[in-house]
């Protein structure tokens, strides 16, 4: 099938009011590579128009569900009226793993202090003090994270106050978040407002040194579907040691304690880029951009890290590894690739993922003809080298850009400047970069950021691709159509996917999702066949 | 289970904050309202996060698609007023959807502020050039008040309020119908009040009626708004009804759709439990004869006749256990209703809406029982696990949403997941709750429920039973 992907962009836009025209002409751009090297430039990053069915989330959700929320034993309390604790609870399935029965585990717990009229009237601060005293001694928590939800900023209550005078009281560490969901563009101000929040509050309380020799933090991998078991067992069978992993499956402890780390590794860019910068400036650890999803993605990121580390025998055990999980995937990898070589698939998901998972569908020969972040910014895109050059909007505005200083005691470069760019030199490994999606997809296909309803089903129309990949709130929509769809923020309550196991997983389940026979039945056989569909969305 | 926190040492204390709540917010109610009605299109005033918020949540249980649009409140617009966004956003929406109505609700946002709703739809009404807008009808939801039933029901009624007009009878109905209002129930449910109106030759107008536009047919050609629900024609002529039939004991007299009909427009409202098992169906299928003049039909009966037969089948199993049962309150009534009939010993029926009509409707529907049920009303999951353990009383079973999983888990009990929302389980639109098929349904269930609990913790190994 043939699509003119820059007749079907003017056959979408068709329908717009002038203005809303002229703005999602900027965010719907056709990829092509450019001799001197660059992309084009795609708007990103800014408001969703009222009226447009956006798939984004708010500022709260990106703080208190993505960040914060899967650190199991920092207990979250949500001051707000109801809903937004409701909605929030246990709804991204970031797994996790106690360290015995005992441990503290609150991932499944809903705190909220339920605001009610005469709080919204009378402020609500009293009522949140006397809620933090309830979650202290119901359950004796190392810390406690309070998230503001909208009417929070609006009524005046001071968060940051209350927990300053909580932590004072009780002698535990309580800091507040003011990730009021109208503050952001997308979920994405929520990140960056947690990340601030963890540097501020936690990074650097706990000065345990670990004898071991290769020390990293993994940033940005929130354990969803039990990626980052995966990622643990296969850096410690190199002989990695994890210290942190921001957030899944992490503690207060090993947050406090991430600082001591020699490495991070950047999985999610977009969620989490600003604790690794904001690292690298205090404490002087280097960060790079790694890749877990796909198995020579996954086998890639361990040679950098060896590189990185410049040790023989590390260097070997990762070979070691790579070799013993790659004949176990290439096994699958033969067979799937046999029933799907050829077949398409469309990506919306995230600021990295729908990146990431492009490298899983080139490994079985699928392609992805269209993708697009919900909450990615141009670096996202286009890369990092367009940082410079980026207007700071309105909204970005309101969020606060820590100046950070190196730590007069505890600054201590890991590799000296002349040591990374000979690094660089020496691999293709980059440091403090992400090379983003655009560069790594064909030209012509399609990039649409912050895709609408009403977009997604032209493009599936229009293609009709064999997959596509979002979250919920497109899936049934996109199933009703006949077209497949993956979740891959929640992966439909399956994987893992990261890793070598995961993307044998990942294989299996696209081959079963892509050549599933079901839709055969749509139609009863005393039905005629309908015409072909005609045009109904801009009718 | 780690880190299950003890339950507390002294009885009944005032929690100030809510431990895992059993209630969602207003706007979800009114949101699924307008997605009962034909052609429209639900729209929440304020912030986007609580359109994907509500979305996500409504389409976990229903597993279908369900669009909401939002207004999109940046910090500017919480300080100079959301009236341009409003606008704007009914303009976008308008022009991808083509809504017949747009169903506007507040969120805790707009009604912080303080929004005029009705004088910035006033405007938005009255700009020039365009005729062909669609329906326009808002409801003030405000989440730090209420719940995500009283969101409903209060969206019901605004959309009858806003809607009706007197004199104004569509032709298909004739004059002799009555308006429904059945409050939230599962998508076959309401594919169920229509079958009885049906099968009573009554004409009715049920209102919402989501059992098509969230539990749709795969289909080729796919349609932004689903087919389906209420009609425009008929909320228009609601006032024409002989009568209003509402489901719920715990309705708040002055806040519904039908006391808004009785007062403006002297249409009866009768007010009749949710009617699940065999006395609140009587007294709707009693109702019903007595609207339609028609005797209940020999189909119904008959089902009515399988259930007593089951009930007397299935009594060895279920008398004298003991049930928890959880959810929204016109829920809890009905199940808890049905559970005393069989023979099932409610021990504590919760709910976390503050209707202030709870307990009494729990005693009007359990009055002969031996041991009266403890209720407790406006309560959290936290606050129901101390009442359980304070006053030791040990369910055999856990009835109520998705949300009381833990709860059971740490119970050790079975839960049966009945109600709203059902998010780990499939088909949770398609349970019929009401009637006496719907009874028959749920006592199967909670039989074979039981009898799988005995038949798995046992070395006996029991093949008949």
């Amino acid at each position: 099938m043939s699509v003119d992907p820059r007749v079907l962009k003017e056959e979408i836009l068709q329908i717009y009011p002038k203005k809303l025209r002229q703005k999602r002409s900027d965010s719907i751009v056709i990829n092509e590579h450019r001799e001197d090297g660059t992309v084009p430039e795609i708007k990103a990053n800014v408001r969703s128009n009222p009226g447009i069915i956006t798939q984004r989330g708010c500022t709260y959700a990106g703080c208190k569900g993505v960040v914060i929320g899967p650190s199991r034993d920092i207990l979250s309390l949500v001051h707000g009226p109801i809903g937004c604790s409701f909605y929030a609870w246990l709804t991204r399935r970031n797994q996790t793993r106690p360290e015995s029965p005992e441990a503290q585990n609150f991932i499944n717990y809903c705190l909220s202090t339920d605001m009610q009229e005469e709080n919204i009237v009378f402020g609500g601060e009293k009522k949140l003090k006397e809620a933090v005293r309830e979650a202290f001694h119901l359950f004796h928590p190392k810390a406690i994270a309070i998230f503001s939800t909208c009417p929070v900023g609006l009524i005046g209550d001071d968060v940051h106050a209350v927990a300053r005078e909580m932590k004072a009281e009780l002698g535990i560490n309580i800091f507040g978040f003011s990730c009021e969901g109208y503050r952001g563009v997308s979920q994405s101000a929520g990140h960056h407002i947690a990340n601030n929040g963890l540097f501020k509050h936690i990074i650097g309380n706990d000065e345990t040194p670990h004898p071991e020799k290769f020390k990293v933090n993994l940033l940005g991998e929130y354990n969803i579907g039990g990626d980052g078991f995966v990622l643990e067992d296969i850096l410690s069978r190199c002989g990695i040691k994890q210290i942190s992993t921001f957030s899944g499956n992490s503690t207060y402890d090993t947050m406090a304690n991430s600082h001591t780390a020699d490495l991070n590794l950047v999985m999610c860019h977009r969620s989490i880029n600003y604790v690794a910068e904001m690292m690298e400036k205090r404490f002087g650890i280097p960060w790079m951009k790694v890749n877990f999803i796909g198995a020579t993605a996954t086998a890639k990121s361990l040679r950098r890290i060896g590189e990185y580390f410049e040790d023989d025998g590390l260097k070997a055990r990762i070979e070691e590894v790579i070799a013993e999980e790659m004949a176990k995937v290439e096994a699958v990898q033969a067979v799937v690739k046999s029933r799907c070589q050829g077949k398409t698939a469309m990506l919306f998901v995230g600021g990295s993922r729908a990146h990431h998972y492009q490298q899983l569908f080139t490994e079985i020969g699928m392609k992805t003809v269209v993708a697009g972040y919900e909450f990615g910014h141009r670096d996202d895109y286009e890369g990092r080298k367009v940082l410079p050059g980026l207007k700071v909007d309105a909204d970005s505005k309101n969020i606060e850009e820590i100046d950070v200083v190196p730590d007069p005691e505890r600054y201590r470069p890991r590799r000296t400047p002349e040591q990374i760019a000979k690094l660089e030199a020496k691999t293709e490994m980059e440091f403090r970069d992400y090379v983003g999606m655009m560069p790594e997809m064909d030209s012509d296909a399609m990039v649409i950021d912050d895709i609408s309803h009403y977009e997604t089903e032209r493009i599936l129309e229009a293609y009709r691709p064999d997959i596509f990949c979002a979250g919920i709130k497109e899936k049934f929509g996109v199933q009703k159509m006949g077209i497949p769809c993956k979740q891959l923020h929640s992966y439909d309550y399956g994987g893992p996917y990261a890793g070598f196991a995961g993307a044998i997983n990942f294989f299996n389940d696209i081959d079963r999702l892509v050549n599933m026979k079901i839709w055969r039945y749509a139609t009863p056989p005393w039905q005629p066949p309908t015409q072909q569909p005609e045009q109904v969305a801009a009718d | 289970m780690s880190s299950q926190p003890r339950p507390s040492k002294s009885p009944r204390p005032n929690w100030v904050s809510t431990r895992n709540p059993c209630k969602a917010c207003a706007p979800l109610g009114a949101a699924l309202v307008m997605r009962g009605i034909e052609g429209a299109l639900p729209f929440l005033h304020g912030s986007q996060g609580c359109a994907t918020y509500m979305r996500r949540y409504l389409i976990s249980h229903f597993r279908e698609p369900m669009d909401i649009a939002t207004s999109g409140f940046s910090e500017a617009t919480t300080i100079f007023g959301g009236e341009k966004n409003l606008c704007q956003g009914l303009d976008n929406v308008t022009s991808q959807y083509h809504p017949a109505l747009i169903g506007i609700a507040t969120t805790c946002l707009t009604e912080t502020i303080g929004e005029d709703m009705h004088g910035m739809l006033h405007q938005y009404r009255a700009r020039p050039g365009e005729a062909d807008d669609p329906l326009l009808v808002h409801v003030s939801t405000p989440a730090y008040s209420g719940t995500h039933i009283d969101g409903f029901n209060d969206a019901v009624r605004a959309v009858v309020e806003q809607l009706a007009e007197a004199g104004h009878a569509p032709s298909a109905y004739l004059e002799n119908f009555v308006n429904v209002f059945p409050g939230l129930v599962s998508s076959e449910d309401l594919r169920f009040l229509k079958e009885v109106c049906a099968d009573f030759a009554l004409p009715a107008t049920l209102f919402p009626d989501y059992s098509e536009t969230l539990d749709g047919p795969s289909m080729e050609i796919y349609k932004k708004i689903p087919e389906g629900g209420t009609s425009l024609a008929a909320l228009r002529a609601t006032p024409s009804a002989k009568a209003s039939i509402e489901l719920g004991r715990t309705l708040r007299q002055k806040r519904t759709a039908a006391s808004f009909l009785q007062e403006r427009f002297s249409v009866p409202a009768k007010r009749i439990g949710l009617p699940i098992g065999i006395n609140e169906s009587d007294s709707f299928f009693a109702a019903l004869e007595k609207l339609s003049g028609h005797k209940t039909p020999e189909k119904y009966t008959r089902e009515r006749g399988r259930l007593v037969d089951a009930y007397v089948d299935g009594h060895k199993y279920l008398f004298g256990k003991r049930a928890l049962i959880i959810g929204d309150e016109d829920m809890v009534v009905g199940l808890t209703s049905f559970l005393a009939e069989t023979g099932v010993l409610p021990v504590l029926c919760a709910s976390g809406g503050k209707s202030g009509a709870f307990a009494r409707s729990i005693a009007e529907v359990t009055t002969h029982l031996r041991e009266p049920a403890m209720v407790r009303e406006g309560v959290d999951f936290m606050t129901i696990a101390e009442e359980l353990a304070l006053k030791d009383l040990k369910p055999d079973f856990v009835i109520g949403s998705s949300k009381a999983a833990k709860l059971a888990r740490t119970l050790g009990v079975p839960l049966i997941r009945l109600g709203f929302p059902i998010h780990d389980r499939i088909g949770g639109q398609r349970i019929l709750h009401l009637g006496y098929r719907g009874a028959q349904q749920l006592f199967d269930l909670v039989v074979n429920t039981l009898l799988e609990v005995k038949q798995d913790s046992n070395s006996i190994g029991y093949s008949y039973l």
